[in-house]
């Protein structure tokens, strides 16, 4: 029998979804040994066009991390899933938008505006702009399109699974290779982790109260984090409630709150309102101006509870100007 | 006829990283270009951010190395509130840092650059790479090499709870401190790991100077470029990767300025083109004068041989010992040749090995003050660090409650932008003659980049494989006509 044909591919990331699957050494070897890889641009030589030269849906399987924010991407996209049986965005910008996706509070033109304008270094009296099509003394160059908006894969091609992270945990990706390997697929569309919430898995449950009652919150750097408390009950947010498990609470073992890189349970449609329901559950005031000064002391409440899941939420991005 | 030479390297700066050369009428090289096609936007969508997140969110840039935004971004806090981290702290900050520093330099000189080398230039393509490197050291000291850099990112894993983008960092200090179960281990992985810096520095007097080629090829004039070149210094004027001002030597290796990181934007300004997303520093003080080398262009060099030649010592004796070995043969301080990025590489790696092991023999690392809390209202700060591919600055402004209104950021690979255009082109202009394309042009472009360790080869380096590197000679009508790969099989 001959071994599945796999892809694994990059678009918008920073390549921490590759040093993950590195990181397996060995165990990777032998998923290796299984399969045969036809596109892998961290590891092996290959051209569009031989991907283009395969038959549709020949590829069993194409993991793609990162989010979709250039043409050169969302062709890529396109191209994997039509050539692939099972499509899996790997890693949270792909299932999310991920921190590049926090770009959606603004757009193009404020991102060029920032890197070619303003910022303090930028020497550029002629207000240059990177272009498509530069023609130069000898010829032509050409950069891909930089879209106004970041989009999770799930935005631009249709995905069958999530392997959420940032950047997925070594158990979780050898355990989501594994089945579907051996073809043992849960239902269409699932994320690949257990489907509880990170406070039901978290060591600090033992010590949370059995209602937590806050009357003001606290910046991390603001106060000293206890290593064995409850983050929210110390009036630290955390992003647990509204995030799913299974990461191995790597970021909390550091003591240092969730910040919600695994997205939400299944039950979930919208993260960052998941948490503010949550919160406001637990805020216990009744005094009008006492919960102002609290409202102030957390000055970007979007940029919090959307940190990885802006571009997948219910807000997406910035109202766009309606001239564009 | 204009003939164009594309090299897609497919592989990442922020993405990815792409070469142009046009060769004119005669077939000689007219231009090359180096070509960043991806931007993310991450000075803008720091914008808003609550400025305590930008040890989280900045190390997004880079998947691998993401310990140097985190701790870029932790320094900029500590300057943001005017706060001094107790010296627990800082012990603890510096021995994440070292390791870090140790186990990225090691990856790179086993998995990318040192192949050519202990392996040979000429080997074959599939033989260059990790496993050529094992063939020719052997299994036991192969595996030693998988087994340190686990180790040493262990130290990283623990402390900052994860590897791959750390979460440690706060202003005033860091979150958790050592146990006396992690002193025993981490003391022992120190001096393992000296031991095995030592032995790299063994490895590449073996292997590589006692070869009359390869000498030849780095003191050659063809990986050669006068520039200037910066790094950071402590107070002696020695290398520093966590800390110091930033000393910038002119090509005759005269000091030409030192300052504190927050007079950064008096000394360096970035030049923009309209062919790439990537774009060009170069020192104010001189000007931007083109991709030019000598002492008349701005253009000013960063990581390891750049660091280096911006001091005046190593800060550590067997380090120092190794260093003066590198100048003694290469003929003195500075070294210009581009492809001593490697052996400067492994000088550094020493230093960060012994640096691990005083951190650990200090007792104050073992304190239970890791923290002070800021109380400070914020305004603007900037830190810088030493990444292993260069200068890191991170540089933010804030409202009273600690709010990013703009954030600065220039990364290593972007202050080596201009080097890394200049090496490619002379690179291509020595081998491409009369419209012959040959073969070597490959490994010959791909090592002068490759010195660099630039940030697009950064995901490549840990894999036993050769950067994919893909040429293809068009004519203008953009026909193929010419493919040639270097990938031959895993």
């Amino acid at each position: 029998m001959p071994k599945p044909k796999v892809a694994f591919y990059w678009n918008a990331s920073c390549g921490g979804c590759e040093e993950a699957v590195v990181d397996l050494a060995e165990d990777i070897l032998k998923v290796a040994d299984a399969v045969d890889f036809v596109l892998w641009p961290v590891a092996m030589d290959f051209k569009k066009k031989d991907v283009e030269a395969l038959d549709d849906g020949e590829i069993a399987v194409s993991f793609i991390n990162g989010a979709v924010r250039t043409s050169e991407q969302e062709e890529w996209a396109r191209l994997l899933r039509r050539k692939s049986g099972l499509v899996v965005a790997f890693g949270s910008c792909a299932h999310l938008g991920g921190i590049p996706g926090l770009a959606n509070f603004s757009d193009r033109q404020g991102v060029f505006d920032a890197a070619y304008g303003y910022l303090p270094t930028v020497d550029n009296p002629k207000n240059v702009r990177p272009q498509t099509k530069t023609k130069m003394p000898e010829g032509e160059l050409e950069l891909p399109e930089f879209y106004d908006t970041v989009y999770a894969l799930d935005q631009v091609v249709d995905v069958d699974y999530y392997v959420p992270g940032c950047a997925p945990p070594a158990d979780l990706i050898l355990e989501a290779v594994t089945a579907i390997l051996e073809g043992n697929l849960p239902e269409k569309g699932a994320v690949l982790s257990p489907p509880k919430s990170l406070c039901d898995e978290c060591a600090r449950n033992e010590t949370k109260p059995d209602k937590i009652e806050i009357e003001n919150l606290k910046r991390p750097h603001e106060t000293f984090m206890d290593p064995e408390k409850c983050f929210l009950a110390e009036g630290v947010i955390c992003m647990g409630p509204a995030t799913r498990s299974g990461c191995g609470e790597r970021c909390i073992n550091a003591n240092m709150p969730c910040r919600g890189c695994f997205g939400p349970t299944d039950e979930v449609r919208d993260q960052g309102a998941k948490f503010l329901s949550a919160l406001a559950s637990i805020i216990d005031i009744d005094d009008e101006d006492q919960m102002d000064r609290l409202l102030d002391s957390l000055p970007d409440p979007a940029g919090l509870f959307y940190m990885y899941s802006l571009p997948v939420s219910m807000l997406r991005r910035k109202a766009a100007d309606k001239a564009k | 006829m204009t003939k164009r030479i594309t090299i897609d390297p497919i592989t990442r700066l922020e993405g990815h990283g792409k070469i142009e050369i046009f060769l004119d009428d005669k077939g000689d090289v007219a231009n090359a270009y180096f070509q960043v096609p991806e931007l993310r936007g991450f000075e803008k969508f720091s914008e808003g951010r609550m400025c305590e997140e930008m040890p989280r969110i900045t190390p997004k840039i880079c998947g691998v190395c993401p310990t140097a935004h985190h701790m870029a971004a932790t320094k900029t806090l500590d300057d943001l509130y005017r706060v001094t981290p107790p010296r627990t702290a800082v012990l603890i900050r510096r021995l994440i840092y070292n390791a870090f520093m140790f186990e990225d330099h090691a990856l790179h000189f086993y998995f990318l650059g040192g192949p050519d080398f202990v392996v040979g230039p000429d080997a074959p393509a599939s033989e260059r790479n990790v496993l050529g490197v094992i063939a020719k050291v052997g299994l036991e000291n192969g595996g030693q090499v998988i087994d340190i850099r686990k180790r040493v990112r262990n130290i990283i894993t623990t402390l900052g709870g994860r590897v791959i983008h750390p979460v440690c960092g706060l202003p005033g200090g860091v979150s958790r401190g050592l146990t006396e179960e992690n002193l025993e281990e981490f003391r022992k992985t120190a001096r393992d790991a000296v031991d095995f810096a030592q032995f790299s520095l063994q490895l590449l007097e073996d292997v590589v100077l006692k070869n009359e080629t390869y000498v030849g090829l780095i003191t050659g004039d063809i990986y050669r470029h006068e520039t200037y070149y910066a790094g950071l210094v402590d107070d002696d004027d020695r290398v520093d990767f966590y800390d110091g001002d930033v000393r910038v030597v002119d090509p005759s290796g005269k000091e030409f300025v030192k300052f504190a990181p927050r007079e950064y934007t008096e000394h360096i300004a970035e030049h923009v083109e309209p062919w790439s997303y990537v774009k060009f520093p170069y020192l104010k003080a001189v000007g931007w004068k083109g991709f030019v080398d000598g002492p008349k262009s701005g253009v000013f060099r960063v990581a390891p041989l750049a660091r280096l030649n911006a001091s005046e010592a190593m800060a550590t004796p067997l380090a120092q010992a190794a260093r003066e070995k590198m100048y003694s043969t290469l003929g003195g301080r500075p070294a210009h040749n581009t492809l001593a990025y490697h052996w400067a590489r492994l000088v550094e790696l020493d230093q960060a090995a012994e640096a691990m092991v005083e951190l650990l023999d200090d007792p104050d690392i073992m304190g239970d003050d890791i923290r002070t809390l800021p109380t400070e209202i914020p305004t603007e700060g900037v830190g810088i660090v030493e990444a292993p591919r260069g200068t890191l600055i991170h540089h933010y402004t804030t409202d009273e409650r600690g709010v990013i209104t703009q954030a600065n950021l220039i990364v290593a690979t972007v202050n080596n932008a201009p080097g890394i255009c200049m090496s490619i082109e002379r690179a291509a202009r020595g081998l491409i003659k009369g419209g012959n394309v040959s073969e070597g042009l490959l490994n010959m472009v791909e090592m002068a980049f490759r010195a660099y360790d630039p940030c697009f080869a950064c995901a490549t380096h840990s894999l036993p494989g050769q950067m994919p590197l893909v040429v293809e000679v068009k004519d203008p009508d953009g026909e193929v006509i010419e493919r040639m790969s270097q990938f031959v099989g895993t």
